[in-house]
């Protein structure tokens, strides 16, 4: 009961978890949850682990939040689906060199009763116009993530300023992929939400995809090691063999390879060295 | 409404299977939670029973404070703990964001205002009834607040299942300071979070029943002191 | 229950011939009063002498209680001087023991409770052993505090008390509300403490135990001292009419 020994316990407790974050063959990956929910990570790094011997550790948050938690170096690696923001974060030189990795797309979710009449439709703008028309309902994640950050461009494309709506048909969550999907579902509000997440995603109820096959609903995903010179406690060497894994033909048939229920999730796009 | 009978059988095949994902986090959970009760006791007592029979100006504004932190948000621990432990913060260096020691930090100061606050309530009533008889023995006010503690230790007992509970069961701070790493600092509440946010709702519920059955164990356990201790009238 | 002629917890005790260092109680123009209220000790004067047993007597509300706390340092007065021997109240404690008349054990054992004064007064705790066999309690050392019958409590709050190897016992109506023979035990643990030097101030109610016990005697009445005198003298003839009315059972206001 005494302060030393309160003292001594921490200090074990640090040494040991210091020891177990610093080891050379442990890297930390800032991704955005698209990624991690759909079971993508599950499917690709026990090969990369049996590979290399590195040991990947994933914190899944938004894609806004896994910038931010990257430009306070904590984290090695940056795979996140927000082209216009990576590159904002590789021009202020948190990151060396951002990687085109693999695409998939973006797809709008509603109840099948689908009250705007949307089903079916390839114009995304059109359809969220419509939504838009008929007041009905759509749930948007509202948390400055990479797929946020998307509707939104598609809404300002469309002319929409749905913000103004917003507590009425238009409902910001501000939370993840699949809180936002729960609580659309819960209301029977559309919903844009990445077709990996769909896919794999466990509370469908009655909802189906409404709108898909927009050239403007591609969603790619880059992947980039940090800086060491901006953060010089990161593992930079064993975030660049990750990154160089991921991009290389090994790691690109890796991703071809993940499917669930047959369907493929993602589309490998690296470019070729 | 099918998920709740769903995710009874769920959960009963993951304890009849042995799943031993389910055992690591049960595991860490117990571990985190556990190491945060013991440490914010070991902060929160003294303060309390200090508190309990200490008079000084400004002792009434401490009180309102004290009570009120019990309400701390656990997301704002979670986000003071990740400011502090972030590499660009002040105790980057240590290394311990995302582990389970920056787990048990926030959950420490989570429930160490909580034991703090509700230990000075149960040792205030204490202290009414022995203070004329302990200025009678003349006692140092440290050997007064350690006969409290110790006389006062089964009604205490529950005042650390209080913070338990809390800390076992909440998600805002650890999530935020452990990342939810599967196999590193994924435990109950963060892993029902995941399940919800993967839409496995049946799974999620299934890990809250479990959570509920280990929070029953230990109340069990701890009650079954006090009713020992009652049978000998030390309560 | 063994005798306990020969008893003594007192490492420091001296034969009364020479306890010159003992404690001698002076006190002058006391008084006490709360909030303004009406004064419950009025301008009290009184001089006891460091030996012996004295027994405070007096109607309920006459200020009995309140005026050993204030012997004991527990409340301080609202004007006058008390003196023991020219100590300070804190030094003064220190050298005394109060029995209460509800005994306020702790929630530990019977031993653990004379164990924890001995250790709070760097007291040889080889003596708890002792004391519990001079209390008749060695047999429910290890039984809980709090399951001790009445008589039992107060004979352990008396073991306690006598853990401090006080120089001065005060015990407020330490045998009120207890049978008979647990009086007569309690009775005769102190009278063996007081002929081993320690000066007892005793109030009670019980005008028997009060000739069993009082070398003198201190009768308060609206919050002064009516009489104080030698018990031989005060019980044949009271001076006062108000200790007259007391002693043969009359309501006195």
């Amino acid at each position: 009961m005494n302060l030393q020994s309160i003292f001594g316990a921490s200090a074990i407790a640090l040494t040991f978890a210091t020891g177990a974050l610093a080891a050379d063959q442990t890297i930390l990956v800032q991704s955005t949850t698209s990624t991690a929910n759909s079971g993508l990570y599950d499917h690709l790094l026990p090969l990369f682990h049996d590979t290399t011997g590195i040991q990947v550790n994933v914190v899944a948050v938004g894609t806004g939040q896994a910038i931010k938690n990257a430009q306070n170096c904590d984290g090695d690696v940056l795979l996140v689906h927000a082209k216009t923001a990576e590159e904002a974060f590789v021009d202020a030189g948190y990151g060396t060199l951002r990687t085109d990795l693999m695409y998939n797309d973006f797809v709008i979710v509603g109840p099948a009763t689908d009250p705007a009449d949307i089903g079916g439709m390839a114009d995304v703008q059109a359809a969220l116009s419509k939504i838009a028309a008929t007041g009905g309902g759509f749930a948007s994640r509202g948390d400055d993530s990479g797929t946020h950050k998307k509707e939104l461009a598609l809404w300002a494309e469309a002319g929409i300023d749905p913000t103004s709506a917003s507590g009425d048909w238009y409902r910001e969550t501000g939370s993840g992929m699949g809180a936002t999907l729960n609580a659309g579902i819960g209301m029977g509000a559309y919903v844009m939400t990445d077709r990996a997440t769909w896919i794999s995603f466990g509370n469908k109820q009655d909802y189906v995809i409404q709108v898909e096959g927009d050239d403007a609903l591609f969603n790619q995903y880059g992947v980039i090691p940090v800086n060491s010179a901006k953060c010089p406690s990161a593992n930079i060497d064993a975030a660049r063999i990750f990154a160089d894994w991921l991009t290389s033909p090994a790691g690109q048939e890796a991703i071809a390879s993940y499917r669930i229920d047959g369907q493929q999730l993602f589309f490998p796009n690296a470019p070729k060295s | 409404m099918q998920s709740i009978g769903e995710a009874f059988s769920v959960a009963l095949h993951l304890v009849a299977t042995g799943d031993a994902d389910l055992f690591e986090i049960v595991l860490l959970s117990l571990h985190v939670s556990l190491s945060a009760t013991l440490l914010a006791g070991l902060l929160g007592l003294p303060v309390g029973a200090l508190v309990a029979v200490a008079r000084f100006p400004g002792r009434g504004a401490l009180l309102v404070v004290m009570n009120a932190l019990m309400g701390l948000p656990p997301v704002v621990v979670g986000l003071l703990v990740y400011l502090y432990l972030s590499r660009s913060g002040p105790l980057g260096f240590l290394g311990l964001l995302y582990t389970p020691t920056a787990m048990i930090i926030a959950q420490t100061i989570l429930i160490a205002p909580i034991i703090a606050a509700l230990s000075r309530q149960v040792l205030e009533d204490l202290h009414a009834e022995y203070a004329e008889q302990f200025r009678s023995l003349c006692l140092s006010r440290r050997q007064t607040v350690l006969a409290l503690l110790w006389d006062g230790r089964y009604s205490l007992l529950t005042v650390g299942l209080a913070g338990f509970g809390r800390a076992v069961a909440e998600v805002g701070a650890v999530i935020i300071v452990g990342g939810n790493i599967d196999h590193l600092t994924r435990v109950m509440t963060t892993a029902i979070a995941l399940e919800t946010s993967k839409g496995n709702l049946a799974l999620a519920l299934a890990l809250g029943l479990l959570l509920l059955v280990i929070a029953l164990g230990v109340n069990a356990a701890v009650q079954t002191l006090r009713m020992s201790a009652r049978r000998q009238a030390y309560v | 229950m063994s005798s306990f002629d020969t008893v003594s917890f007192r490492p420091n005790a001296i034969p009364t011939d020479q306890a010159d260092h003992l404690l001698p109680l002076r006190l002058r123009g006391l008084g006490l009063r709360f909030d303004q209220g009406t004064p419950i000790l009025k301008d009290l004067d009184l001089d006891l002498s460091p030996h012996g047993c004295t027994v405070i007597m007096g109607p309920n509300g006459a200020g009995k209680s309140l005026l050993l706390k204030l012997l004991h340092g527990l409340i301080a007065p609202t004007s006058g001087r008390i003196d023991w021997g020219g100590l300070s109240m804190d030094d003064a404690r220190m050298r005394q023991a109060l029995v209460f008349q509800k005994p306020v054990l702790l929630r530990r054992s019977v031993a653990a409770n004379i164990d924890f004064v001995l250790r709070a007064r760097g007291r040889p705790r080889d003596l708890c052993d002792a004391l519990l066999q001079h209390v008749g309690l060695a047999h429910k050392a290890r039984l809980p505090a709090r399951r001790l019958s009445g008589g039992e409590a107060q004979r352990l709050a008396l073991a306690r008390a006598l853990a401090c190897a006080p120089d001065v016992l005060l015990l407020d109506e330490a045998t009120a509300s207890l049978d008979p023979a647990s009086v007569q035990s309690i009775e005769a643990i102190v009278r063996n403490a007081c002929s081993q030097g320690t000066r007892v101030i005793s109030v009670t109610h019980d005008i028997g135990q009060a000739q069993r016990m009082a070398d003198d005697v201190v009768f308060l009445h609206g919050g002064r001292v009516v009489e104080h005198g030698p018990a031989r003298e005060f019980f044949p003839r009271p001076q006062s009419q108000v200790a007259r009315d007391y002693l043969s059972g009359k309501l006195v206001f």
